[in-house]
């Protein structure tokens, strides 16, 4: 079982990284000097120049784009263990950049009434945003909001469609 | 017994064949032993030239009560200026009748004039007159509806009350004011983000809703006649189920921006909330009753949710839904006398009714996915939305679930009823 996390988180990594190659189409002047820096060699400093490209937090940033959903158990607001390392990344992210704003929007399965659902869906956001609160994110970058049942990522009555619908979203603002 | 057994197909048979009626809404009508006035409805005069077949909307009006039965009343060239042979009326098996008019004034309105008739007494009952443009005949003919309701059973009706109620067509959103049954529906609002709780004003001219248009849940008080609309919870996290105190000051709301799903009263025109109660579960679904003192709500605070009710000013809370594991959505009757809400029963939610005097509750529905019930004014039937045929829509039903209607209306998924008030 363990492997298999294992396989499946080198996996995500290896498809993170691999998307990540495509920064080499940042603008090479990058004033913000965190992302993709060349160096200021030119043609003077001779022939055989190596560009050193720094992904900074960009490396994160798109790791975090791919794995921004948590999903969650029925009838439940507990973060799974496989779901904490993704947490501590978007922790990493969220802390290195205080202006970044960031909404955990919390959603559940199509089941049962709007507004408890809009209420547990909160339960699930709150969840997020405690755990990010404990890897040292300030309080005042998140902000949880639920969608309850309204914005299903799966349509359908089917238990597959359910899982996929449980889950928090976590929205750069 | 077989002529109950008789009298229940006949309704059905009647429902099936009305042909204008039919074409409106659907009547079921499960169980016996109902007690219903049987009522003809004779074509106004001058209908066939009208826009609007007037018999036929009252006839609807009236069966969807569930206080009445429709007896055919076949061709007829009486108005209201005639003096019907009640032996005939008898053999058709009516105890009321209904004749009336309509004909085209000269500066293009419409005059309609109607009478009602006790045919077991032979007695004029009264009759009313209204003139008025084209598009609001319909409206007319709720009146009328109203009137005949109101001679007949001493109760208002609540024919020409409006409804508001969302649908879903793709990813557009809408919010609708319609007729009580579900026809001439106007949109007051449309979005390409969910909305949801509509819940009307006392007034019966404003709507407070829950618009996700600003990628969060957030309340807006929004005037039907000019569309100016007021965002009036906007706080930090979700806002959400906005509920009138009955003399329209207030709204009752569940805020997150203290952290949890709480529950809180503000000004309803903005201002800063108060905090009604703290605790760390849930409470959401506010309810006020009709004197005001108390709020119904929804809280898992015993572990999964339940229905409460504590003092409006805030305080002790006290359980009122003591069977089952999922109690929600919970509805007060105008009159004070009925609880409505949804409560889930081996993995089916069903609207179900209590007695409030006794506690006694009664499931009133065959279907599975029920939701979000709303009394009538008059405290005599209940809208609530459900799935039907892979699809959702609005019924209303008699409390004790005998009579019901699917409402006419909108394609796409139909949802989030809110029954209005009464209006002059």
């Amino acid at each position: 079982m363990n492997r298999l996390i294992l396989a499946a988180a080198v996996a995500v990594f290896l498809t993170a990284c691999g998307s990540a190659v495509k920064l080499d189409n940042v603008p090479v002047e990058d004033k913000s000097g965190t992302g993709v820096t060349q160096a200021a060699g030119s043609a003077a400093t001779g022939e055989r120049v190596v560009a050193p490209v720094d992904l900074g937090n960009k490396g994160l940033d798109a790791m975090a784009a791919a794995n921004r959903v948590v999903y969650f158990d029925y009838d439940s607001y507990a973060i799974r263990p496989e779901f904490q390392a993704r947490i501590e990344t978007h922790a990493k992210l969220i802390k290195a950049d205080k202006t970044k704003k960031v909404a955990l929007e919390g959603h559940t399965d199509e089941r049962g009434g709007r507004e408890y659902n809009l209420a547990l869906g909160q339960k699930r956001a709150e969840a997020v945003k405690r755990a990010l609160a404990l890897l040292g994110v300030s309080e005042s970058q998140l902000e949880a909001v639920s969608f309850g049942k309204e914005k299903p990522a799966v349509m359908g009555m089917t238990e597959a469609a359910f899982e996929k619908n449980r889950r928090v979203e976590i929205s750069y603002r | 017994m077989l002529k109950r057994h008789l009298s229940v197909l006949l309704v059905v048979i009647t429902s099936f064949f009305c042909g204008s009626a039919w074409a409106q809404f659907r009547v079921e009508v499960s169980g016996v032993g109902l007690t219903q006035v049987p009522i003809a409805i004779a074509a106004f005069r001058g209908e066939d030239a009208a826009p609007q077949k007037i018999a036929s909307i009252v006839q609807a009006d009236l069966e969807r009560s569930g206080q009445f039965r429709g007896i055919d009343a076949g061709a007829s060239t009486m108005d209201e200026g005639s003096r019907p042979d009640v032996s005939t009326w008898r053999q058709k098996g009516a105890d009321a009748l209904v004749t009336g008019s309509i004909s085209r004034l000269a500066d293009g309105r419409f005059d309609v004039r109607m009478r009602l008739w006790d045919v077991v007494k032979g007695q004029d009952l009264g009759g009313q007159s209204y003139a008025v443009v084209a598009g609001d005949l319909r409206l007319v003919a709720h009146r009328v509806a109203d009137f005949v309701y109101e001679k007949l059973t001493g109760d208002k009706g609540i024919f020409s009350t409006r409804i508001a109620y969302v649908t879903k067509v793709g990813q557009t959103y809408n919010l609708w004011v319609a007729d009580a049954d579900g026809e001439s529906a106007q949109s007051a609002l449309n979005s390409a983000e969910p909305i949801i709780s509509p819940s009307w004003a006392p007034n019966g001219q404003q709507l407070a809703y829950v618009s996700f248009e600003s990628r969060k849940p957030v309340i807006f008080v929004h005037d039907v006649a000019s569309g100016k609309r007021r965002l009036v919870a906007n706080f930090k996290g979700s806002n959400s189920a906005p509920a009138w105190s009955p003399d329209g000051k207030t709204l009752a709301v569940t805020l997150t921006r203290d952290g949890g799903s709480q529950l809180y009263v503000l000004d309803a025109t903005g201002g800063e909330p108060r905090r009604l109660a703290q605790n760390s579960s849930i409470d959401t679904e506010p309810t006020f009753t009709a004197d005001g003192k108390f709020i119904y709500f929804v809280s898992d605070r015993g572990g999964a949710p339940q229905i409460y009710r504590m003092p409006s000013t805030g305080g002790n809370a006290e359980r009122v839904t003591f069977t089952g594991t999922y109690n929600i959505s919970p509805s007060l009757s105008p009159d004070g006398k009925w609880l409505a809400y949804i409560s889930r029963v081996s993995g089916v939610f069903k609207l179900h009714v209590m007695d409030l005097a006794t506690g006694v509750a009664n499931a009133v529905t065959d279907t599975t996915a029920d939701e979000n019930p709303s009394f009538s004014p008059n405290s005599r039937l209940i809208i609530y939305a459900t799935h039907q045929l892979g699809r959702e829509a609005l019924m209303t039903t008699t409390l004790d679930g005998k009579i019901k209607a699917r409402l006419a209306g909108q394609s796409g998924d139909i949802r989030e009823p809110d029954w209005g008030p009464m209006q002059k």
